[in-house]
């Protein structure tokens, strides 16, 4: 990630512990993502992403919290999502990220899918001390 | 946010109204499998224009609406993915397996009308 970022607009901070946060964190991430400029199908994935990383919260961590930011970069505008928890941590961070595996039964494609589609995609976890996913999305 | 479920003649009927929480979506189609066994229907559609997304546990849902719904005698038919929601299903590499879609109500009756009689 790059220093010479810097944030133009005030974190906001959506407190994840149980389902409907879920919904609360993605209308939020698409509202800010809109207000952006992001549009269409883009709108959806975004929405789609934080979702995912909302409700791996839930169903392994809770609880935590989702920050959402506008990033600026040179003259380039972006969203940035950090989910965050004190949860267990994951035992094998490389292996969540591969399609297809998943210790809850869904599908396996929420956090490959979203490392596809987010331009900067960073996982941060420790055992015993929680998870943090970094994502940033620009607008082009 | 409750989803009303219509029976109509042979079908029930789902129109969801707004984004959808997990919970929600797990009570819907709980929900849609205990009509079908009450009503003794043949089909099942599902109006999904006012979902926000379709993520991976939407998905899930979806086809295990459907696998209970077949396990019932009857078939699941859905109804007004948007074209966005489409593409990014595609991105995201989500599939809803062989679960019935079209573009609308009209259709989807067409549809089950064909497969159910």
């Amino acid at each position: 990630m790059n220093a010479i970022e810097t944030k133009v607009e005030a974190d906001r901070a959506i407190p994840i512990g149980r389902d409907t946060d879920v919904l609360a964190a993605r209308l939020a991430a698409r509202d800010l993502a809109s207000r952006l400029g992001f549009t269409g199908t883009d709108l959806v994935l975004i929405a789609s992403v934080v979702s995912e990383v909302a409700r791996n919260i839930v169903a392994y961590a809770g609880p935590g919290e989702v920050v959402l930011s506008v990033v600026r970069n040179g003259s380039g505008l972006g969203l940035q999502v950090i989910a965050r928890d004190q949860g267990p941590g994951i035992a094998d961070p490389s292996r969540a990220l591969e399609k297809g595996f998943s210790t809850s039964r869904s599908l396996g494609l929420g956090l490959p899918g979203s490392k596809r589609f987010m331009d900067e995609f960073r996982l941060e976890s420790t055992l015993g001390m929680g998870t943090t996913v970094t994502m940033r999305k620009w607008l082009s | 946010m409750r989803v009303p479920i219509l029976k109509q003649g042979d079908y029930v009927i789902a129109s969801i109204q707004s984004a959808l929480s997990d919970d929600d979506l797990v009570q819907l189609r709980d929900g849609l499998t205990s009509h079908v066994g009450h009503y003794r229907s043949k089909g099942v559609i599902v109006d999904v224009t006012a979902l926000d997304v379709m993520d991976s546990f939407a998905t899930r849902t979806v086809r295990d609406l459907a696998q209970m719904v077949r396990l019932r005698g009857a078939k699941t038919i859905i109804v007004g993915i948007q074209p966005e929601v489409a593409f990014a299903m595609v991105q995201l590499g989500l599939e809803l397996g062989d679960v019935g879609t079209a573009l609308d109500l009209e259709e989807a009756l067409e549809w089950l009308h064909h497969e159910c009689h």
